[in-house]
């Protein structure tokens, strides 16, 4: 089953689609769309330095971004320049640092297309084991912390003050985080993980009445995004990654649009009916 | 007396010192078990960094601060932001920090009168209904010391009246310590066992009466909040100026 390039497509999809929508909703949560980011473009560094101390890519990437989100912690306490300016800095510099570095390697082609934006037909089955392996390790860590975690991304100093102890929480999540982005490099590239994070986690929203259901669709829908987008892209020749992006962001558009039924239930007798009465009326 | 060791916790001369400027500084004070104490002070006096500094939050840069081992801390912060992209309604909010049984977390909602909100969202709560259930939370841990941070803010006038006699209730049931920030002077003075008066250090300190008494708490909060509470005057030591700096009265004295 494993010789099949797009079985093994859809399987290595399906396993960060699950990983990526819980850890996406908290990316949501705590506002941190810029910090997978930033995360992501430093991943290129993480690549030129593999390559250049011929290394596994995968864990080459995991280190680079650990180490960029520490240097993050570790600024954001020191320097007065704010969140995002920091997040700036960091995303561009590592970004430019990792081209640089590719550049002066004359003696390895790189194709820098598939690291921007995946190549997900060409997952391997070792990279399969790697992709499930580490998201179960992933999900596993992610429900041990999940109490703490939470509880610091609705107040981090009500979560100190009643002994949560949220600064552990926070430094494992940043690892996932990491590990994440390590590991679906490959399927989306450097440009679209964010996408994967947050377009599932923002889908899921409008479905849950807690913060647990919310991990649980967006996981879901994820799933739903991979096997869409690599049909569409199948089907119309359209290159992978972007294609369950897009599959993705069209789920999302669908989760939005108002639901018949419920729209005009909620609509009626309020004052917004009439108007929106009247309006139709004069078209 | 009481030792500083029988304190929930106390605080002995401890400051913070952020951008270059000290928040507060010198500010010893203690809270027991079965105690209210009460900060006060204008806006950036220091009383939300005093509270984060005694609860841990925020580290002293100078000074020592003691809390009692395994102290069991019930916060209600003055800013929590429950944004819509977060699904939290107010049963899942009251187990945040802790495990709860379904009665527990009846008997804390119908305390702060939020027994038919529990299946609400709290992005959807009012100001009013936002801060009882953060009580509700924060009594629901049957905690040693509450701490609780402007708890009646955007509260009307009777629940304002009705929440304070709640917390006396319960400072006298769980006979936990409470620390209390608030500027309705009024209202707090009188549920109150201590007065603590910040202004970037401590400017006085006391039993209600007694500091009402006080010039500090005059030149703080104005002649007009004074006169109901105070009887007579006395000597201004220092004196605040516009820029935050500290004018005793021998160097007033000296400048003239």
């Amino acid at each position: 089953m494993l010789d099949d390039f797009f079985t093994r497509a859809v399987i290595g999809g399906i396993g960060v689609a699950l990983v990526a929508g819980p850890l996406g909703c908290f990316i949501i949560w705590r506002r941190l769309a810029y910090f997978g980011d930033t995360l992501s473009h430093s991943a290129l560094l993480g690549v030129a330095l593999a390559l250049l101390f011929e290394l596994n890519i995968t864990f080459a990437v995991f280190g680079i971004s650990v180490i960029v989100s520490l240097l993050l912690m570790l600024l954001q306490r020191r320097a007065s320049l704010s969140s995002d300016a920091l997040l700036g800095l960091l995303a561009h510099s590592a970004l430019a640092v990792g081209l640089v570095v590719l550049a002066f390697m004359s003696w390895v082609r790189v194709d820098l297309m598939g690291f921007l934006f995946g190549d997900i037909l060409a997952v391997t089955p070792f990279d399969l084991a790697i992709i499930w392996g580490g998201g179960v390790a992933v999900l596993a860590v992610l429900v041990r912390i999940w109490q703490p975690l939470f509880a610091a991304t609705v107040n981090y100093e009500l979560a100190t003050a009643e002994g949560v102890q949220p600064d552990l929480a926070n430094i494992v999540f940043m690892i996932l985080m990491a590990a994440v982005i390590a590991v679906s490099m490959k399927i989306v590239g450097v440009l679209l993980i964010t996408a994967l994070l947050i377009i599932p986690a923002a889908t899921a929203r409008r479905f849950s009445s807690s913060p647990e259901q919310m991990a649980v669709i967006a996981a879901i829908v994820g799933l739903g995004s991979v096997w869409l987008g690599l049909l569409g892209s199948l089907e119309w020749d359209t290159p992978a990654g972007p294609s369950i992006v897009v599959a993705a962001l069209v789920c999302f558009v669908i989760s939005v649009l108002p639901v018949p039924g419920r729209g005009r239930r909620e609509r009626a007798g309020g004052p917004a009916s009439s108007t929106a009465a009247s309006d139709r009326d004069r078209t | 007396m009481v030792r500083d060791r029988d304190m929930l916790i106390s605080l002995e001369n401890a400051g913070i010192h952020r951008s270059e400027r000290w928040l507060v500084r010198g500010v010893s004070m203690s809270v027991a078990p079965g105690e209210i104490v009460t900060l006060i002070g204008p806006n950036g006096s220091g009383k939300s960094t005093t509270a984060k500094m005694a609860l841990g939050v925020l580290e002293a840069d100078e000074g020592k601060v003691q809390r009692k081992p395994d102290l069991r801390v019930g916060y209600v912060p003055q800013k929590l932001d429950v944004n819509w992209t977060l699904p939290l309604s107010v049963n899942r909010f009251l187990r945040l920090t802790n495990r709860a049984s379904r009665s527990q977390i009846e008997a804390a909602l119908s305390a702060t009168e939020t027994g038919h909100l529990a299946k609400a969202q709290m992005s959807r709560l009012s100001g009013g209904e936002f801060q009882r259930v953060l009580l509700a939370r924060a009594i629901l841990r049957s905690p040693h010391l509450l701490v609780l941070d402007e708890p009646v803010q955007g509260v009307d006038f009777n629940g304002e009246i009705a929440l304070y006699k709640l917390i006396e209730d319960l400072r006298s049931r769980l006979d936990c310590g409470v620390l209390l920030i608030s500027h309705d002077l009024h209202v707090v003075m009188s549920t109150t066992d201590r007065v603590i008066c910040l202004n970037g250090h401590v400017c006085c300190s006391g039993t209600p009466a007694n500091v009402a008494l006080s010039d500090e708490f005059r030149s703080l909060f104005g002649e007009h909040a004074a006169s109901g509470l105070a009887l007579y005057e006395h000597r201004h030591d220092h004196e605040h100026l516009p820029d935050g700096r500290i004018r005793n009265d021998s160097e007033a004295d000296i400048d003239a």
